[in-house]
């Protein structure tokens, strides 16, 4: 079910990017804030504090982020659209019962702004060292999406995006900016209407509802919200079609292949990735969050030099976008990630990446946020090579 | 400070074409953020593009910080500063920190009260007590940052005098809107006074 509701303000303005991930959410509905204030992510907290109130929301600030993240998967099963905002400390503390919204199949959106790691590391700094725990920080096979902006536009896209995805897939959406983009002030254009995805609802009545039950054709269990008149029972246990607990190998296989299948199935409405210069390229850059912004900067300088550099950004880390890399022209010898962390999509890259094509990093960790001529640099030392 | 009028944006034939970078460095507390702030919003409303960022550390106040405003006609993707056009310091260890940074016709105005030492051969620079003139002239040392704001849209033309004006008063709260635009116009005040001894020499 989706529907399109112009947002409140449609013009031009300098925002924050926090600033904008907050409108955005409050635009596409979510009614419920759950979370525990952390540099470089208070900003929506307090986005959020002051303006949930006036449009009949709920924000709570809680004792922690193990009760934040619960607090919102308990709204969203009760049927609000539901966030919470942390960083890296924070978002270490919630993987247990991100396990618990994939099993259960709970919609909600986890911003993790990252910051300098590991531990409370460096509280101000920009970083991107959590693009592994985004993907595998809660145990066992689990379905994940992962969304990275790199501009204070695409927080506000890739955050309405997050919610629908979330919605349609009834799965927990994480938004993964960095410092520099949370907290960077830029122009923005907030888009005058807005695509919106709800959950299905249940088409049976309550006496025939089964609420994992499977329709032909779908992936995606219409369960129904608490309170509505069905019952209900949520299990973190692996569960047959009822939600009560079952050990059957067969119920268990069918279960955790469906819920991957639910995100691979969507790859393609899921996977927001941009290219630019691929058709002469020698050297292809990569990059995700503010990364992209030094790339584009690191490609027009390096093109200015003589040399044939294009690029390639994603505003989807997980799952990750391999037929991107499958598929590169014949001219492309070598492709150089670049990532503030100190090597975690070049390995992505290299699985995903035929054999004839190089995969070098320009991996930057130390609390800077990286620069064009780092880039730059890496380039001109790569550009020889190539297989 | 020629290198700085507004005709710059449009003539500046090196890379990066149309970019103009602005540096505001002091200390916690000082209002640096507000006047990054300003500036920004200010010329987005005369149609440029512009971003702001900001380094800090852990303290709330009184830590070293600084606020950093790219400014450009075109698209900006390296949202943060390269080579300073325009330095505005507020203490002395701010100067120190981001003059090598400073582009060699680069410009710099610092506030004379807490920069007890310039660094010998500065050239291009302008010196206002601005913490004593928002002391003694406003009773309040919080404005200090809007004198300097004002002095450095004075001297700079990066956006109009009028704009600024505009601007600010859309972003402090009503109760501070007189002592804010007063502040900015003691600023103008001083920039205009360097650009007629400028004019003289």
């Amino acid at each position: 079910m989706s529907h399109v509701i112009p947002p409140v303000s449609a013009q031009a303005m300098l925002m924050q990017g926090n600033e904008a991930c907050a409108q955005a959410a409050l635009d596409v509905g979510m009614r419920f804030f759950a979370g525990y204030p952390i540099t470089p992510s208070t900003e929506i907290a307090e986005a959020l504090a002051e303006r949930l109130p006036k449009v009949g929301g709920t924000f709570i600030q809680m004792e922690d982020e193990i009760a934040s993240i619960g607090a919102i998967l308990g709204a969203s099963l009760a049927g609000r659209k539901s966030m919470t905002a942390t960083s890296g400390p924070g978002f270490s503390l919630m993987q247990e019962l991100i396990g618990l919204g994939c099993l259960c199949e709970i919609p909600c959106v986890i911003v993790n702004v990252q910051r300098g790691g590991p531990s409370t590391g460096l509280p101000t700094a920009p970083a991107q060292g959590d693009i592994m725990q985004a993907r595998w920080g809660t145990h066992g096979d689990h379905p994940i999406v992962v969304l990275s902006p790199s501009s204070v536009t695409e927080m506000y896209e890739l955050t309405v995006a997050a919610f629908n995805i979330a919605e349609a897939l009834r799965n927990p959406v994480i938004l993964l900016p960095d410092e520099i983009i949370a907290h960077m002030r830029e122009k923005i254009q907030i888009p005058e209407t807005i695509k919106i995805v709800d959950r299905l609802k249940p088409d049976q009545p309550p006496e025939k509802y089964k609420p994992y039950a499977i329709k032909e054709g779908e992936l995606v269990p219409r369960l129904a919200n608490f309170g509505e008149g069905y019952r209900f029972n949520v299990t973190s246990l692996i569960h047959d079609e009822t939600g009560f607990p079952s050990g059957s190998p067969q119920v268990t296989e069918t279960l955790l292949k469906r819920l991957m299948q639910k995100v691979e199935s969507s790859r393609k409405e899921i996977t927001f990735v941009e290219s630019r210069d691929l058709e002469d390229a020698r050297v292809v850059l990569f990059s995700c969050g503010s990364t992209v912004r030094s790339m584009k900067e690191a490609a027009r300088e390096a093109r200015q030099k003589g040399l044939k550099v294009g690029w390639i950004k994603t505003g989807t880390v997980w799952p990750f976008p391999d037929e991107v890399f499958q598929n590169l022209p014949p001219n492309v010898k070598t492709v150089l990630v670049c990532e503030m962390n100190l090597g975690m999509l070049v390995h992505e890259v290299r699985r995903s990446a035929p054999d004839r094509i190089r995969v070098e990093s320009v991996a930057i960790a130390n609390g800077c946020f990286i620069t064009p001529q780092e880039i730059v640099s890496g380039i001109e030392t790569v550009y020889e090579g190539g297989r | 400070m020629e290198n700085l009028s507004k005709d710059s944006l449009k003539k500046n034939p090196e890379f990066p074409k149309d970019r103009l970078e602005i540096c505001i460095s002091g200390s916690g507390g000082q209002g640096i953020l507000l006047a990054g702030i300003v500036l920004a919003k200010a010329a987005l409303r005369e149609g440029k593009n512009a971003t702001q960022t900001q380094s800090y550390g852990p303290e709330s106040r009184g830590g070293a910080s600084r606020c950093e405003v790219v400014i450009s006609r075109g698209e900006i993707d390296y949202p943060k500063i390269m080579k300073i056009d325009l330095l505005l310091a507020l203490t002395q260890e701010a100067l120190q920190k981001q003059l090598p940074n400073l582009r060699q016709d680069g410009s710099t105005i610092y506030d004379s009260v807490f920069v007890k030492e310039p660094p010998p051969g500065l050239k291009n620079f302008l010196a206002v007590p601005f913490t004593q003139i928002a002391i003694e002239k406003f009773q309040n040392v919080l404005v200090a940052n809007m004198v300097a704001l004002g002095a450095l849209v004075g001297i700079s033309h990066v956006v109009s005098r009028e704009t600024v004006k505009t601007t600010l008063l859309s972003s402090v709260r009503q109760n501070f809107q007189e002592i804010n635009l007063k502040a900015l116009q003691r600023g103008f005040e001083e920039a205009d006074r360097y650009l007629a001894e400028k004019e003289k020499k």
